[in-house]
């Protein structure tokens, strides 16, 4: 069973593949079936992973663990939820209730704790690591401030120079980072592709 | 066939062969790694939780496996796949988060597969592989709860986060507990390296494999990531120099 798993990943990976570079009628036939199949399987998956946390939550109620009154809040308001949308539909009044008076709210509170919490740690950094990398980061940040911020008398010039040069640099140090991911990125699926590693539970 | 996915094809098949040669050389003669202090945090971590019996939190992130994101997805897969089967003999096992189904599906099955192969598949629950959320915001939010709750010594971030991160890495904080973190995503590095004890920057994410002792293809990806790189840096200054000279592309 494990062979066949791995053996039917592998294909499938291959002709994905083979069809992106290759724009043989067939093979690229075959890859719109496959990535359509992968989509529903996708979407499988989501019911799956919901009905996964309902039984975390559950488990933690039923063994009355910490925090399991929010479960109990979670459960409840998710069951509600789907009823109401399999019901009504995700355009209905309630529905958008849901989204624009809880969702967005919550989020957007969760938005201004992470900007305070950021602030935070960008001191503990300060405070805990003194060294060239950190006079470079003071230094950029008062030069980006001083560049950004309304000032009472006309500097456009050096303000410019300033986003110019800061940018210059943040923009190559980005790229150099995103070309070093792109490479582990292609390692690890070849990895994959050739069955070393199976996430699949192959090995 | 286009002249970027020629060359696109080229790059695949050489770092192919590259791979294949360099795993046949690694199993042959074992290297050594450079030392990666993040790592060396992992791996006594790891050790402290079986022996103190507290738990590790890994947190896969919420990159899609339909997407190029999933790159760093499976890179943590495989982290997990070697820390499941060491902690398996632990009475609390790791729980594993994400934010995305299919990945919390693949995590499950991977801590089954390192569970199996300790010959401790009757310790394994399901409920270890969790989805927390499904959006940024609500996925770290269900993922502060375990940092609070469940008896977490360390966190093992690895994946792509975004910047949500920052709330995760805080709890950490404030519960003392180890953190060891690395994303694909820009922003959700900026916020490591200022949360971190030690940060783990840019492609050091793909050495978690073979730094917790994930077999000779794991060593060969990284001497071939040496190898491309050098590759990039080559094509860079040539590129470089013909603009200069005024030979654009």
């Amino acid at each position: 069973m494990r062979v066949f798993t791995a053996a039917f990943a592998i294909a499938i990976g291959l002709i994905i593949l083979l069809g992106f570079f290759f724009p043989i009628p067939l093979l690229m036939q075959l890859r719109l079936i496959l990535t359509d199949w992968a989509v529903v399987i996708g979407a499988i998956a989501i019911l799956v992973g919901i009905f996964n946390l309902v039984s975390v939550h559950m488990e933690k109620i039923r063994l009355r663990q910490k925090g399991s009154s929010y479960g109990v809040i979670l459960v409840l308001a998710l069951i509600g939820t789907f009823i109401f949308g399999v019901a009504f539909g995700v355009e209905s009044p309630f529905m958008q209730l849901a989204v624009d008076a809880v969702i967005v709210p919550v989020e957007a509170a969760l938005m201004a704790i992470l900007a305070i919490t950021l602030v935070y740690a960008s001191i503990r950094l300060l405070r805990q690591r003194q060294d060239l990398t950190t006079v470079l980061f003071l230094a950029v940040a008062v030069l980006l401030l001083a560049a950004v911020m309304p000032k009472p008398f006309d500097n456009s010039a050096i303000d410019q120079f300033i986003v110019y040069l800061t940018g210059m640099f943040s923009r190559g140090g980005a790229r150099g980072l995103l070309i070093g991911i792109a490479l582990g990125t292609l390692l690890t699926g070849l990895r994959v592709l050739f069955g070393v590693d199976r996430p699949y539970g192959g090995n | 066939m286009t002249t970027p996915e020629f060359i696109g094809l080229g790059v695949l098949i050489v770092t192919a062969l590259l791979l294949l040669a360099f795993t046949a050389w690694r199993r042959r003669a074992s290297g050594i790694l450079r030392r990666i202090d993040a790592y060396d945090r992992l791996n006594r971590e790891v050790g402290l939780a079986v022996e103190n019996g507290t738990r590790l939190h890994i947190s896969l992130g919420r990159g899609n496996l339909f997407t190029a994101r999933g790159g760093s997805a499976l890179a943590g897969l495989a982290m997990l796949r070697r820390i499941a089967e060491r902690t398996s003999v632990s009475d609390r096992p790791p729980i594993v988060t994400s934010g995305d189904a299919s990945l919390t599906i693949l995590s499950q099955d991977t801590s089954q597969s390192g569970y199996r192969a300790a010959g401790a598949e009757e310790g394994f629950r399901v409920t270890a592989g969790r989805l927390t959320g499904l959006s940024p915001f609500a996925y770290a939010a269900g993922t502060l709860s375990i940092a609070r709750d469940d008896n977490v010594s360390a966190h093992v971030l690895i994946g792509d986060l975004g910047a949500e991160s920052g709330l995760i890495t805080d709890a950490a904080e404030r519960q003392n507990a180890s953190l060891i973190a690395a994303s694909d995503n820009l922003s959700a590095q900026a916020v490591f390296y200022a949360s971190a004890q030690d940060p783990l920057v840019g492609e050091e994410l793909f050495a978690a494999g073979a730094y917790t002792g994930a077999g000779a293809s794991h060593e060969a990806s990284l001497n071939v990531q040496d190898v491309l790189r050098w590759i990039v840096i080559v094509v860079i200054l040539i590129g470089a120099a013909f603009t200069v000279l005024g030979f654009g592309f």
